[in-house]
């Protein structure tokens, strides 16, 4: 999934075994560039949290990840992994960014999930045993058993991110990518789509990479972050990111970062004229407890 | 007399023009019926229109040129599908746009080679044959032809059911499995065209878009799943057909003999759609939000 020859690169060691690793990524948009010098890298079993105020370039950073989008420079690695397995085991599960499901369309949950397993391939779907029980396995593994026959349009918020969690990870992928999955939950089903999460990284082994506007929600599965903004990118284990002196240098002005009652606020400092960048205000208002 | 002979007129069982509308229009309601499903579900039902309307020219003109209007038909469809892609049928807004100018255009050369039919053959229904279609009028000759079309659309679909379906749903889902969305793209607006052309044969351009897009419709209200809804779409078109030809062949003993067999099936499969929001999943009004 690396996009064209990678300039050559300062040498740096990598971290462990990385199922991701991203190098110095400059991304255009339209003309205008949104990303620069993007470099992280996420192992093998990791939880990472992408982090960044809405516009701030993280549904265009998961895109590059996942070859949707070529960068300007710089180059993407899914180390061990081939672009992809003839046994339809992707390196990359997604679940993209919430979509409207026409509540009309023909397909179960259960369909979708298939889709996962096998929806790129040509033919007519052909029953088997192994497949049904795969499926059957992942839709349990999701707690999405009791409504795998409804029509999946119908289906709740919280039910369909289950059913595409589950559509993502039915291929066996070593690095599941969600932009934005909590986003439109209420704060229930925000708490019970983040364990469940954090619960299928250990059981499948696979490693997470989330993206989210709102880091409270997070901070007690996260093992690393990888915040945005400014176009830049801040990334590491979470307790050395979600910093005041870390996150002032990435805003490029000053920033505070208070804890309350075991959450975050990230919050805009004004008492520094000289500070160049946009006004930001990220305040996280609720969370969980 | 028994009640078989009060449904089905003298002679129904023996006549050849009914053989051949029954042959004919069951093959190309099973196309409508599995190519209409994705129509249906990608949106694209105004795009079925506008290449069944652009179909019309190319009848018309085929008649003008001496060549069987299926032809025609499917000429004029398939350069519309090939323009439509290159104009951008990939871009809502633009598409709509072009389509409708496309569209107007067709319709108006139509007009002009239907007049010009006309003024050649003095008293034919060419033009109720191109616009609204003439099944007891059809060629058995043509059958092979059909078959061959019919097996070569439903057939890509049926074959490129799972990549459809998964791009229906977001393109970035189907493209993170390495499908290629925009061939996927073509070879469906091929498809189609050809199911447009045929159905044009069938029951006229005007129409055609009624046996593509009504049972698909009517049997997503009536499956949950994807196979289901493409048997069932198959269905309920050759049901649409066979009793619309029963009641034209009946009618022939009517006190004003002689009803359009077009008017029928499209009249059926509107009843066919409206019974499948009665027998179908109630609509639970809105969608919930958040957890259930």
């Amino acid at each position: 999934m690396s996009t064209a020859a990678p300039p050559p690169l300062p040498a740096t060691a990598p971290v462990g075994e990385a199922v991701l690793s991203v190098r110095d990524l400059d991304v255009e948009l339209g003309g205008r560039r949104v990303l620069t010098h993007v470099s992280f890298e996420v192992g093998a079993g990791q939880f990472a949290g992408l982090i960044g105020a809405n516009g701030a370039g993280k549904t265009t950073l998961m895109r590059v990840i996942l070859g949707l989008q070529a960068p300007a420079r710089g180059s993407v690695h899914l180390p061990g992994t081939v672009r992809a397995d003839r046994h339809g085991s992707r390196p990359v599960g997604y679940v993209p960014q919430k979509f409207l499901l026409d509540p009309d369309i023909p397909l179960r949950a259960r369909d979708l999930v298939a889709l996962g397993l096998d929806g790129h391939r040509l033919g007519l779907p052909l029953p088997s045993r192994a497949k049904r029980e795969r499926i059957e396995e992942m839709l349990v593994a999701v707690g999405a058993e009791t409504f795998a026959d409804k029509r999946v349009g119908r289906l709740s918020g919280g039910e369909q991110q289950r059913v595409l969690i589950a559509h993502a990870l039915v291929s066996r992928p070593r690095l599941l990518l969600l932009d934005e999955p909590l986003a439109n939950l209420d704060i229930r089903s925000v708490r019970e789509i983040v364990a469940l999460i954090s619960r299928l990284a250990r059981e499948q082994q696979v490693a997470v990479l989330i993206s989210a506007h709102e880091v409270n929600p997070l901070l007690q599965v996260m093992d690393r972050v990888v915040y945005v903004a400014s176009g830049r990118v801040a990334s590491g284990p979470t307790q050395e990111v979600i910093r005041s002196e870390v996150l002032s240098r990435l805003y490029g002005q000053h920033v505070d970062v208070l804890h309350v009652h075991g959450r975050v606020l990230v919050v805009a400092g004004d008492g520094d004229p000289a500070a160049p960048g946009e006004d930001i205000t990220v305040t996280h208002t609720h969370g969980t407890p | 007399m028994t009640g078989a002979a009060a449904v089905f007129a003298p002679g129904f069982f023996s006549s050849a023009p009914v053989h051949t509308a029954l042959a004919l229009g069951s093959v190309v309601a099973i196309v409508c019926g599995i190519v209409g499903v994705f129509t249906v579900i990608r949106g694209q039902a105004f795009a079925g229109e506008a290449l069944s309307d652009i179909g019309a020219a190319g009848g018309s003109a085929s008649f003008l040129a001496g060549v069987a209007p299926v032809w025609g038909f499917l000429a004029a469809s398939l350069a519309a599908a090939a323009a439509m892609e290159m104009i951008g049928v990939q871009r809502a807004r633009g598409r709509d746009l072009a389509t409708g100018i496309v569209l107007g255009t067709s319709l108006g050369l139509a007009a002009l080679f239907l007049y010009l039919d006309s003024t050649q053959q003095t008293g034919s229904g060419t033009t109720v044959t191109i616009l609204f279609g003439s099944l007891f009028a059809l060629s058995p000759s043509l059958i092979p032809g059909v078959a061959a079309l019919s097996l070569i659309a439903a057939g890509a679909v049926c074959v490129l059911q799972r990549p459809l379906m998964l791009s229906s749903l977001s393109a970035d889902l189907a493209a993170v499995r390495g499908i290629r969305i925009r061939l996927l793209g073509v070879g469906y607006l091929a498809a189609l065209a050809v199911a447009v052309a045929l159905a044009a044969l069938t029951i006229g351009a005007i129409l055609g878009t009624a046996l593509l897009v009504g049972p698909a419709a009517a049997a997503l209200r009536l499956t949950r799943r994807p196979g289901l809804a493409m048997l069932a779409s198959a269905a309920l078109g050759v049901l649409a057909i066979w009793i619309g030809v029963l009641l034209a062949y009946d009618s022939y003993l009517w006190p004003d003999p002689g009803w359009p067999v077009s008017f029928f099936v499209v009249a059926l499969v509107f009843l066919f759609y409206l019974g499948s929001g009665l027998l179908g999943p109630r609509r639970s009004g809105q969608r919930e939000q958040g957890s259930r």
